[in-house]
């Protein structure tokens, strides 16, 4: 049975580099990161790097949407997010259109004091229900959470979904807020950087956290849309609950896996927007896994260096940024890298380049031996 | 896309201290012991030894035992069984969560722990029963307000029509401050009960 095709029609996103896709892509075509030193006691003892949304952004971009003061800072960020994307798709909000929202941590920043009513309010079904209740979704929202490949999971559970017909129209959301809880769990494990994160670099020290919401409508309507997801997988390593696989097995049979589906060879990859967290084991993992897919020698870059690693919402935000350079063929460098510290190479992207793009490759990678791929082309 | 059927071959649930295979009551404890010696009790029971099972957290102990047991005669060490696992519950982490939080509230008791910090994504416990049954497999974590039989069966036959497994375990695994439920089912191509909305719900009682 042929499937239907699957596009991409409108995505969004909320960043310290701006609450919209253009303010975004022209920071980063500036190569300015969200990135910063930060001194907050309510954190940590010590300055930490992050890529931290100004609440009062958020709040000033809030109050010209609603009035309500039940929403939570990233409830505000997801709304925010994903507000545009519904004006612009205007859906009718029937049995048939639905709410994907991925997060690894959700409102884990209402467990801060400890009670029954706070672990009732960090509840992630509770939170996505206020989003949709807030568009006026009539469906159950289905919540992603798989640790830090959700953002781009949800991506390829919104195809299946409509491959399925179990829908027809897709809006995903997804959204993770920088908070102590994960600051404290990336330090004990000490895996965050004290510098901003260096993916693939010889010097890199670990993962800088961030925050961000983004926001895309999938759907079988390929008219207008800015991509078609053509492929995906999502294979657990089966080796270790937190640490990559040393083979890059997981990674490499979901690269594998969406190529097989998308029907094309490794040469016809243009881009890899890879997940490139800046740890020791992850990047090298990545050149592994990549290098046993033959795509060694595609343009890569990593984005962490712009917003750090915003958890649930990266494999997302990511993409929406990587399919802008799928279409307008503009591929931007992959900040923090100097020198190469991988075994086996990877083609990093170092300066602002241009060239004709057909074909985006997305991949993440997470805690519990997780991955993801998706293949993206750019739609006519 | 009904091109294919599916069938549910068997099921298990684990709640109140109880556990039930395939509609057969198999292992009980005590309705007032806790989870963590019930747990410790079904393991002794059937045998097992699988010493990172004392290592893991309360959701993935759930998750282990429902898996072993509707899994240990499909899988070996040795060769690689193609089956996707579907999970879902309410309370993601949050048992582990609230725990992990606990161990970072004050600066005066400030003990952060790499071994609680990992167990604080719901999906772990998949990583946990990847690993024990050596599945190299499609794996996606869901939340739900509730047990989504209508979600998880037509997710499950996506998976198995477009060939990205043989089989599917599917579950509902919830673990919060001891009030918990395990419904899990296996799902193949060839034979067994039916597998859609209605045959799960009767199964599960729901």
């Amino acid at each position: 049975m042929k499937l239907k095709s699957v596009f991409i029609n409108t995505t969004n996103c909320i960043t310290p580099l701006g609450l919209d896709v253009e303010t975004n892509i022209r920071n980063i075509s500036k190569g300015i990161s969200g990135i910063r030193l930060h001194k907050n006691l309510v954190y940590a003892e010590q300055p930490f790097y992050a890529s931290i949304i100004e609440n009062s952004l958020i709040e000033e971009a809030f109050s010209s949407v609603s009035s309500s003061e039940e929403y939570t800072r990233l409830e505000k960020m997801m709304i925010l997010a994903l507000m545009p994307v519904i004006k612009k798709m205007n859906p009718v909000f029937d049995e048939k259109t639905i709410l994907i929202v991925s997060t690894t941590k959700g409102n884990i920043t209402q467990l801060s004091t400890i009670s029954e009513t706070s672990a009732q309010s960090a509840d992630l079904s509770l939170m996505a229900q206020k989003i949709a209740s807030f568009f006026g979704f009539i469906t159950e929202p289905v919540i992603v959470s798989n640790a830090c490949v959700s953002g781009i999971l949800s991506l390829a559970v919104a195809k299946r979904l409509i491959q399925s017909e179990a829908c027809n129209q897709a809006f995903v959301v997804a959204g993770d807020e920088f908070s102590k809880f994960v600051l404290s769990g990336f330090n004990c494990f000490q895996a965050v950087s004290n510098e901003p994160c260096q993916p693939y670099s010889v010097n890199r020290k670990g993962v800088t956290l961030g925050e961000a919401a983004a926001a895309a409508c999938v759907s079988a309507n390929g008219q207008n849309a800015l991509a078609e997801i053509v492929g995906d997988g999502a294979i657990n390593d089966a080796n270790h609950i937190s640490g990559p696989s040393r083979t890059g097995e997981g990674l490499f049979r979901s690269v594998e896996r969406a190529m097989k589906e998308a029907e094309i060879k490794s040469e016809q990859i243009d881009y890899i927007n890879a997940h490139g967290t800046a740890t020791s084991f992850n990047d090298e993992m990545e050149a592994i896994a990549f290098n046993r897919s033959r795509l060694g020698n595609v343009p890569l870059n990593s984005l962490k260096g712009y917003y750090g690693h915003t958890l649930g919402a990266s494999g997302l935000l990511e993409t929406v940024i990587g399919i802008e350079s799928l279409n307008s063929g503009k591929l931007y460098p992959s900040i923090g890298f100097d020198e190469m510290g991988l075994s086996q190479a990877l083609n990093i992207i170092t300066q602002n380049e241009e060239k004709e793009l057909n074909y985006l490759l997305k991949t993440a990678s997470g805690f519990g031996g997780c991955n993801t791929a998706v293949l993206f082309k750019k739609a006519k | 896309m009904a091109d294919k059927n599916s069938f549910i071959q068997s099921w298990c649930t684990i709640q109140n201290n109880k556990i039930n295979l395939n509609g057969e009551t198999i292992f009980e404890s005590e309705p007032t012991i806790g989870f963590a010696d019930f747990a410790k009790a079904a393991y002794r029971n059937f045998g097992w030894s699988y010493p990172k099972f004392f290592k893991m957290d309360s959701l993935s102990k759930l998750a282990f035992i429902a898996a072993e047991l509707l899994l240990k005669d499909e899988t070996t060490n040795e060769t690689e069984t193609d089956i996707a696992l579907v999970f879902s519950n309410k309370s993601s982490s949050m048992d582990t969560d609230v725990t992990f939080q606990e161990s970072i509230a004050t600066k005066e008791n400030y003990y952060p722990s790499p071994a609680v910090f990992v167990y604080t994504l719901p999906n772990i416990c998949m990583g946990e029963i990847s690993i024990r049954h050596n599945l190299k497999s499609e794996n996606s974590f869901f939340i739900f307000e509730k047990f989504n039989p209508g979600f998880l069966s037509n997710y499950t036959d996506v998976l198995l029509s477009t060939n990205r497994a043989e089989k599917v375990l599917c579950a509902w695994v919830d673990f919060y401050k001891e009030t918990y439920r395990a419904n899990f089912y296996l799902v193949n191509s060839t034979e067994g009960l039916e597998h859609n909305e209605t045959t799960i719900k009767t199964l599960f009682n729901t």
